[in-house]
């Protein structure tokens, strides 16, 4: 080949790899930035006066004599919001009846609207749902619910071969003429002393259980499960497959019954994770009975059964990248073959059976199909590790698909999904860290 | 195991001496055949790589073993220790005997016949572990714990394989990271922990430079007397610098089997004469 040739070839190579590589970085940017902001934004954001009440009364934190002084402020306002209120309502009484129900609707979209920004009215039954205890505890969400009480979305049916289109008008000028006109422009100007936001650092997020079904409090019990989960597998899996690893490796004679077992195995490694799933719920729970219903401890079994393949490719190439000639010298100084696997062979592919392993780790803990029949709920009570044998757990995974898609109010706690990506990410990341940082120290150290 | 009579009364003694050039015959115990082979053959599947082999071994001499590359000589050599063993294809016929035990009989433990001929390998292949586990390894398979005995053992192979002055202050240090020649005779070292009876070196000195080497060759001639060593080499000046008897191997078959004075002198085959004066290798 001519030199010009080979030369232009070689370029050409290195612009494609390269090119190839910015792409997948751009990529992991693309997903990665806005999961990170919007994750984030579950744990800094600008919270009100009743976040701050919401985590006194339910998780007994916060500074009391502060929220003392917040809540004065802020009920000073508040008691002018439902002294007008009352006003109108007096007004309502003193109506002809047809008035009145032409008004009332729209009185009680006006109440809906400052429930929902500042919590129960002074003359609500007091609520059973948390959610509905408190208002607006995200400065940003209660920025949206300001507006729905300013503005009315109308729709335009109008034109019938068009889709319907949504205006808006104020609604103050529905209330025109009644003592409720003053109501708007003062909470508009006094929103920030009736909500009081601050900019909040909320590491309960990570740490606290939820509350209502996410509306309120963290993601601990998910996090939490994840981490029983994935554990849980790798106790059961890695052990398995190292030992079955020595097995190919060290112990099995090429044969009929040795290339049956491996193509098995690599079949298992090609099993969708959902197929997985249901043989976990049909073969440990039905079957064995390893638990009344879903557990932790059948979760843990199925994504064991999921990532022992991996596992075992992975300390079996280990196992063969060890020299030759450690196991000539071992045995060659008297020592028994399961000496040699335990002293020599075992410690040098160490590096390459832990990266293996905690890769694994970090697939179980991702995983969403294996535990929908097996472990997962979307919610329950908190779990400890004494229950690991006969409760479900919440999971980060199934978490996240439950809130994206399940659940009853998802666009209301968006950043709960959000935040849950986020410590999802970060614990898989983490782990793969952990698999670096470990290779290179053992790596180090074997090398000298 | 004590020998069995017929092995320490073997038929063909004279021949034996006669390997052995006269200035050479006052080690002690010289003379006694440590490993004899008889009509040995060493099949890889259905090649046979090495072909009615017989011949005896005398013990406390360094027997050197040459012969063209693929004639069998690691072969042989690592069939005494029974490291063929982990090849699954690997069979022998004929008979192989050890202090007049059957190297290839149905009780003999291969892990104690090991513990008893220990190896040195072509490529120096320490543990990536520290120079002091390297050699307490030996030791500590069969049972030592005590920490003040390893220490002395640990001293005493080193110092035997004369390594100690340039590592006695670094034996908690990465084996790895010594220099080829140092890893050689840390193997030496290590192996010679186990106190093995023989010492079967397959090419030790190959991967290494004129300096390394002749510091391998000074420590056979120290060994030389307290065990029996075999060593494979392609280096005909070393054979017979180091070697009282060399054994010639052509095609699996063993063609001359000589004192090697007698071998590098006056050899009887014309295939010797011709490998040892460089006509083929
Ligand atoms: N594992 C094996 N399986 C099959 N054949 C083998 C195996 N090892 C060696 N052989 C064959 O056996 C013969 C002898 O090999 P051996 O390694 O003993 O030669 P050698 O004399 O040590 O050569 P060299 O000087 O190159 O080291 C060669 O023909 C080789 O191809
Ligand atoms: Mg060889």
């Amino acid at each position: 080949m001519q030199l010009g040739t080979r030369k232009l070839l070689d370029r050409a190579f290195t612009a494609l790899g390269f090119g190839s590589i910015a792409m997948m970085g751009l990529m992991l940017l693309v997903v990665l930035v806005p999961i990170v902001g919007n994750g984030i934004g579950a744990i800094v954001f600008r919270g009100t006066v009743e976040h701050r009440r919401m985590l006194y009364n339910e998780f007994h934190r916060g500074d009391a004599g502060r929220l003392k002084l917040e809540l004065a402020e802020s009920d000073a306002a508040r008691s002018e919001v439902y002294g007008m209120l009352d006003r109108f309502e007096a007004e309502m009484a003193g109506m002809d009846a047809v008035r009145r129900e032409e008004y009332r609707p729209k009185y009680e979209q006006v109440q809906g609207a400052l429930r929902a920004l500042l919590g129960p009215l002074p003359h609500d039954e007091a609520p059973a749902l948390a959610r509905l205890k408190y208002g607006q505890t995200r400065w940003d969400k209660a920025e949206e619910r300001l507006h729905d009480l300013l503005f009315e979305k109308v729709w335009d049916y109008s034109n019938p071969d068009e889709m319907a289109k949504s205006y808006e008008v104020s609604r103050s000028a529905a209330f025109k003429g009644t003592s409720l006109v003053k109501l708007f422009p003062y909470v508009e100007n006094n929103i920030d002393r009736l909500l009081q936001p601050r900019w909040t650092l909320y590491w309960g997020f990570i740490t606290d259980s939820s509350i209502d079904a996410h509306f309120f409090g963290g993601v601990w019990p998910e996090i939490q499960g994840t981490l029983f989960l994935a554990l849980g597998a790798m106790l059961f899996a890695f052990p398995l497959g190292v030992i079955a690893a020595v097995y190919f490796t060290e112990y099995a004679r090429d044969g009929f019954l040795t290339s049956l077992l491996r193509s098995a195995n690599s079949t298992l490694a090609g099993v969708p994770s959902i197929v997985f799933g249901l043989f976990g719920l049909t073969f440990f729970i039905n079957t064995l009975k390893v638990s009344e219903s879903k557990s932790v401890l059948a979760g843990s079994l199925t994504l064991a059964l999921m990532i022992l393949p991996t596992i075992i490719r992975s300390a079996e190439e280990a196992i063969l990248a060890v020299p030759k000639t450690y196991k000539e010298a071992s045995l060659g100084l008297g020592a028994t073959k399961w000496h040699t696997i335990i002293t020599v062979i075992l410690p040098a592919a160490l590096p390459g059976i832990l990266t293996g392993g905690v890769i694994s780790l970090g697939r179980a803990a991702g995983e969403t199909a294996p535990i929908i029949f097996t472990a997962a709920v979307s919610v329950g009570s908190d779990i400890g590790l004494a229950d690991v044998f006969s409760s479900p757990t919440q999971a980060l995974s199934w978490n996240i698909y439950n809130l994206a898609s399940e659940h009853e109010a998802a666009a209301e706690i968006r950043h709960v999904q959000y935040g849950m990506v986020l410590a999802l990410i970060s614990i898989v990341m983490l782990l793969n860290m952990t698999a670096i940082i470990l290779r290179a120290r053992i790596s180090k150290k074997l090398k000298g | 195991m004590t020998p069995s009579p017929e092995a320490t009364s073997s038929p063909n003694r004279s021949a034996r001496e006669f390997y052995l050039p006269p200035e050479r015959r006052k080690v002690e115990g010289g003379g006694v055949p440590h490993v004899s082979a008889k009509n040995f053959s060493i099949y890889y599947g259905e090649f046979e790589a090495v072909k009615k082999v017989s011949a005896d071994i005398p013990a406390k001499y360094v027997t050197a073993i040459i012969g063209p590359s693929g004639c069998g000589k690691s072969t042989f050599l690592r069939s005494i220790n029974r490291m063929n063993d982990l090849l699954p294809n690997c069979h022998t016929t004929g008979s192989l005997m050890f202090d007049g035990q059957d190297v290839y009989g149905k009780f003999t433990d291969e892990v104690l016949l090991r513990k008893k001929i220990g190896m040195v390998f072509q490529k120096p292949n320490p543990f990536p572990k520290s120079i002091f586990d390297n050699i307490a390894y030996g030791p500590r398979l069969h049972g030592i714990r005590d920490k003040k005995t390893l220490d002395g053992i640990v001293e005493k192979s080193l110092r035997k394989a004369a390594l100690w002055d340039e590592v006695c202050d670094r034996l908690d240090k990465n084996a790895l990271g010594m220099s080829g020649g140092q890893q050689q005779r840390l193997c030496f070292a290590r192996t010679l922990a186990v106190e093995p009876e023989i010492l079967l070196l397959d090419e030790p000195t190959s991967a290494l430079d004129p300096k390394a080497t002749a510091k391998i060759e000074d420590l056979i001639q120290e060994l030389r007397g307290s065990y029996t060593i075999m060593i494979v080499t392609h280096n005909m000046q070393q054979a017979s610098r180091i070697s009282d008897s060399t054994m010639f191997f052509y095609e699996g078959r063993l063609v001359e089997h000589a004192s090697t004075a007698q071998l590098f002198t006056n050899p009887k085959d014309q295939m010797t004469e011709d490998y040892i004066t460089g006509r083929f290798s």
